[in-house]
């Protein structure tokens, strides 16, 4: 491990009203859940963060349910609790699929849903299900509770609405009418970071998202009404390219991402018809 | 300075532990050095390549990627726990499974995870986290798959139970206690005795 840890601090609060309070008192502190991010930034002695507050305990972030027509997903639910909850796979199966290719087992037992947005990444797998599924995010501060839609939660690279006194508490996705599509291109099926990830859905009005391509997840809405407004594909590919704006880094190229968007958007309109 | 770290305390290998350690310490640390357990190995530290696979609760996590806080009342099993007489060690050594050996540790323990009798299916997801660089991992799943066939095998050949002074029938249950194990059969697997 290349960060030396007897300057850094663990707090470790008993209550979720107990984490709260520790955020709002003794912050800035940075929320440690399943560590699958931190702990590689930490390995790699690139981690800033010196101060940390142990969530992974607090129950009151767990489990998935249904509460009416709406799935509520506690921040702390793993990729495999995911994947394992009959409710999800049912109600929401593009995010069983999404989590299904998150690193491999020893991650997704381990890395949550929460962490996932909390992380910010804009290749984070499940960031372009929870956008096409006009996801809501709970987040609590000490006296208050606010959900905000998750197509409005990101203000750029790895930055968020979210206060530094706040908690990401749970996800809750509306019933998705429709078709689910996801599809995940990385150098290989398990352990891969995406090159370019989407998931669609193909209702009345169909909704696409894309993640890899741009600063943050990216909600394609004008491809969407292209492809409402009973458009050819290639218009809808043409669109779609004017709302992307990929790089070039360690993990693809440019015109490698434009490609395999415009592909991926043929491939999801193909298989829902 | 030790001292002023909160006890941690949780199971390792059946027995409870009580450590007094940073709390961000990794695990995979913790039970290299503070444990002296040097079965779990660092590959990559970055959660990437499964050879610091450890079992926590009967789920296979990195270890590299685990603060010693959050181990915290845990049921933690290493290679170490498995004590050489798991029915995958027997069968990663018949069938080739194993080479230089630092993966193995994290891949018997990344099987264990999957019960008794994986699909293929099963084996190839449930290992996609581990990666070796000697095997080509076919010896690997072949192994994983022979399991139980292998223990058969290696019971009509090598010696009867009575020999082993234990009463016929009579079964050492593992940590991992989904898998029952039979007993120990392997000169080169079995623990010394000192």
């Amino acid at each position: 491990m290349r960060t030396a840890i007897s300057p850094l601090a663990l707090l470790q609060p008993r209550s979720l009203r107990d984490a709260l309070r520790m955020l709002r008192d003794e912050g800035p502190l940075t929320p440690l859940a399943g560590c699958t991010d931190l702990y590689v930034g930490l390995n790699a002695g690139a981690l800033a963060d010196r101060r940390f507050l142990n969530i992974w305990g607090l129950d009151a972030l767990r489990g998935i349910e249904l509460r009416g027509d709406v799935l509520r997903i506690g921040a702390l639910a793993t990729y495999s609790e995911i994947v394992r909850s009959a409710d999800v796979r049912r109600l929401l199966p593009m995010l069983a699929a999404a989590s299904r290719e998150i690193g491999a087992v020893q991650i997704q037992n381990r890395g949550t849903i929460g962490g996932n947005i909390a992380n910010g990444s804009p290749a984070g797998d499940t960031l372009p299900v929870l956008a096409a599924a006009d996801a809501l995010v709970e987040l609590r501060g000490l006296d208050w509770t606010r959900t905000v839609p998750f197509t409005g939660f990101y203000t750029g690279y790895r930055a968020s609405i979210r206060r530094p006194d706040e908690l990401i508490t749970a996800v809750n996705v509306p019933r998705v009418e429709g078709a689910q599509w996801f599809r995940k291109v990385g150098a290989r099926s398990a352990q891969s970071i995406s090159k370019v990830v989407m998931a669609g859905v193909r209702a009345g009005r169909p909704r696409v998202a894309l993640g890899s391509v741009a600063p943050t997840v990216v909600r394609a809405r004008r491809t969407e009404d292209a492809l409402a407004s009973g458009a050819p594909i290639a218009e809808a590919q043409r669109i779609l390219q004017e709302e992307i704006s990929p790089i070039d880094d360690i993990r693809s190229t440019v015109a490698y991402r434009r490609e395999v968007a415009s592909r991926l958007l043929a491939q999801f309109w193909a298989a829902t018809r | 300075m030790t001292a002023a770290y909160r006890p941690i305390v949780f199971t390792l290998n059946g027995r409870r532990v009580s450590l007094r350690v940073h709390p961000l310490k990794r695990l995979l640390d913790v039970l290299r050095e503070d444990c002296g357990l040097t079965g779990t190995k660092e590959g990559c530290g970055e959660g990437e390549c499964g050879a610091c696979t450890v079992l926590v609760d009967g789920r296979a996590v990195n270890a590299c990627l685990v603060p010693a806080a959050q181990a915290a009342g845990a049921k933690v099993v290493t290679i170490e726990g498995l004590k050489g007489r798991h029915p995958l060690q027997r069968a990663f050594a018949e069938h080739g499974g194993a080479q230089c050996g630092i993966c193995t540790p994290g891949m018997i323990l990344a099987a264990a995870a999957l019960g008794p009798r994986p699909t293929m299916d099963e084996v190839r997801t449930g290992l996609a986290g581990n990666v070796c660089r000697c095997t080509g991992y076919e010896g690997v799943y072949r192994a994983i798959q022979k399991q139980e066939a292998g223990s058969r095998k290696t019971e009509g050949r090598r010696q009867k139970p009575e020999a082993t002074g234990r009463k016929p029938g009579a079964r050492r249950r593992a940590p991992n206690s989904r898998i029952p194990n039979p007993e120990p059969r392997i000169p080169m697997l079995r623990r010394r005795r000192t």
